[in-house]
């Protein structure tokens, strides 16, 4: 584990609270809602529909607003931290532009950003490297499978330089294979590049997989019900999930959305 | 190919059917010409004639029937007239070296075609600015979009002739600028609603996407709404020429107008040629499957320049 420097705080949410008014009356979308990611941690979200875990990444985003408690991303309010770009955002759905190129899909946040154009080229060919896609730059979207596009997503919420990245169910379509292959793409990228990773999933073997933080969630109101600190090393091969250590927390995880399973039936 | 089959047997039946009706639409004045030719027809008198049905008259006097395919003022031409006539106003022109003169189809349905495309120009331009001007303003949405709609509901033959007054009292010399604004009038529509369709057609994520990188108004315009929009436009588009082009004609029919084809339609009207109505009819719908197969081909172009499959 990294205990080298002192953990620095990037996200910080103290008792928030989301309540969305709808026509059927109030819905606490989260409620009494504590959590601190540090610089580097990969924290994975966990839990049933509706259980607020990609409301609270949202939160973070800023592309909702709490209404109760306090939230600061880099110490700023999520907001702020929105107009500083201090995030990439990868959506469930890939979302690429169909009349872009791969390249120029890329291209879009740093458009935006105003880039120079060589710029753009040379974070275009970088990031399509770290996410394997080298010679596909020049392929329409609707060339690429599935797990390339969702790939080509990653590389467009890599292209500029925020340090964190927030995924929201990215693999939640693709297929058991295809998932694997993509985790442990992800894992290799996340040590090349010491980004903070906030994910929302699933899938438990994912969760567990991944992390190195686990934030199980639980519905009506959305809430935290465990919080666990993953003892799996930072190397980690893809048969590591068969080892006592990876089915122990898997088993903890499992405990923690029956703890909370509001299922009414 | 298969397609091509599918419209040539639609245009065959067209036909087929065409030439049938000739023959019962025809007989009565096939008839009275053969009657003032001195021939003698069953019954002999006009007034006799009017009494009895057109399947008797048909019965009684099945040698007339083929007069009826050849008859100077039919009601009801035969198709090859028609294309005779088509012929001798428009290719014939050509080959005689007049294809411009005022005798010749293609002079007036390139007066028609001017007024068409300044209309089509500025109602399109009228339709993007208006749906834009909706999709982004909650006011224009409700207060633009009841009077457009009400806009259409208003028959154009009864604006048209208002149009023309008013422009001549506003002191516009000819009928070019009143009968583009009929044009536009009629083309905008369809272009405003496919716009507001096409704006609005990027999805939350997307937009969510672009609200991540703190992206301003006018880059989501011109990055994201915009090209989203190019597809329903340019149906838009297509349907928007053709009602140009209608508007057109409508424009150049209740205002005396000497020139192009709505003209050339109300002239053969009132002289009594059927043929020069209808050969007309025929030249303004090529013009118009001319004008939305352009369209189509650009619409290809662009979209597969866009990477779209279509």
């Amino acid at each position: 584990m990294n205990t080298a420097t002192q953990p620095q705080p990037v996200v910080e949410a103290r008792q928030l609270d989301l309540t969305f008014q709808t026509n059927d009356g109030p819905v606490h979308a989260l409620k009494d809602v504590n959590l601190t990611i540090d610089k580097g941690d990969f924290v994975s979200f966990i839990g049933p529909s509706g259980c607020g875990k990609t409301t609270f990444l949202r939160c973070v985003a800023a592309l909702e607003t709490p209404t109760g408690g306090s939230l600061t991303v880099n110490g700023m309010t999520p907001d702020e931290a929105r107009r500083k770009r201090a995030y990439g955002y990868v959506f469930q759905a890939a979302g690429l532009y169909p009349w872009r190129t791969i390249s120029k899909n890329i291209k879009l946040p740093l458009e935006i950003m105003g880039y120079s154009a060589a710029e753009q080229d040379e974070r275009v060919s970088k990031v399509l490297e770290l996410v394997d896609l080298e010679g596909f730059g020049a392929k329409f979207p609707w060339q690429l499978s599935g797990g390339m596009q969702q790939r080509a997503s990653i590389a467009r919420a890599l292209a500029f330089d925020a340090d964190i990245l927030l995924m929201d169910e990215p693999f939640g379509a693709l297929d058991e294979i295809v998932r694997d292959h993509l985790n442990e793409q992800l894992l290799a990228l996340w040590a090349r590049t010491e980004k903070t990773i906030g994910f929302v999933t699933h899938s438990i073997p994912e969760a567990v997989y991944l992390s190195t933080k686990i934030v199980v969630m639980s519905p009506r109101p959305g809430r935290i019900t465990d919080v666990i600190d993953s003892p799996l090393p930072k190397e980690r091969p893809l048969d590591i999930r068969d080892t006592p250590e990876f089915i122990e927390v898997a088993h903890r995880v499992r405990d923690g959305l029956r703890a909370g399973h509001s299922y009414d039936d | 190919m298969k397609q091509a089959l599918a419209v040539l047997t639609v245009l065959f039946a067209i036909v087929a059917i065409w030439y049938a009706a000739v023959a019962p639409m025809n007989i009565r004045v096939a008839l009275d010409q053969a009657e003032r030719a001195g021939e003698l027809v069953t019954p002999e008198t006009a007034r006799d004639r009017r009494e009895t049905s057109t399947w008797v008259l048909m019965a009684k006097n099945p040698s007339h029937i083929s007069t009826g395919y050849a008859l100077d003022r039919p009601r009801l031409p035969a198709p090859d007239q028609v294309a005779q006539e088509l012929w001798k106003t428009t290719g014939e022109m050509v080959v005689k070296g007049r294809a411009f003169s005022k005798r010749s189809l293609i002079y007036h349905a390139g007066i028609t075609l001017q007024s068409t495309l300044w209309g089509f120009l500025l109602g399109t331009t009228l339709g993007i600015l208006a749906a834009v001007a909706i999709v982004y303003s909650r006011v224009a949405d409700m207060s633009l979009m009841p009077w457009a709609i009400i806009s259409q509901t208003i028959p154009i033959v009864a604006l048209a002739p208002m149009i023309i007054v008013v422009s001549s009292q506003v002191g516009i010399e000819g009928r070019g600028v009143p009968k583009a604004i009929i044009s536009a009038y009629l083309c905008y529509f369809p272009v405003l609603v496919g716009m507001v369709k096409g704006l609005r057609s990027p999805s939350l994520p997307q937009l969510d996407l672009l609200k991540t990188y703190n992206a301003s108004g006018t880059q989501g315009f011109f990055k994201l709404r915009l090209p989203s929009s190019l597809p329903y436009l340019f149906t838009s588009l297509k349907v928007g020429i053709a009602a140009a082009l209608v508007g057109t004609i409508v424009g150049e029919l209740p205002t005396g107008a000497v020139s192009g084809l709505g003209a050339r339609i109300l002239i053969g009207d009132q002289f009594g040629t059927p043929l020069a109505i209808w050969a007309a009819l025929f030249a303004a719908a090529i013009l118009a499957g001319l004008l939305v197969t352009l369209l189509d081909l650009l619409q290809r172009i662009a979209l597969r320049r866009m990477g779209m499959n279509t």
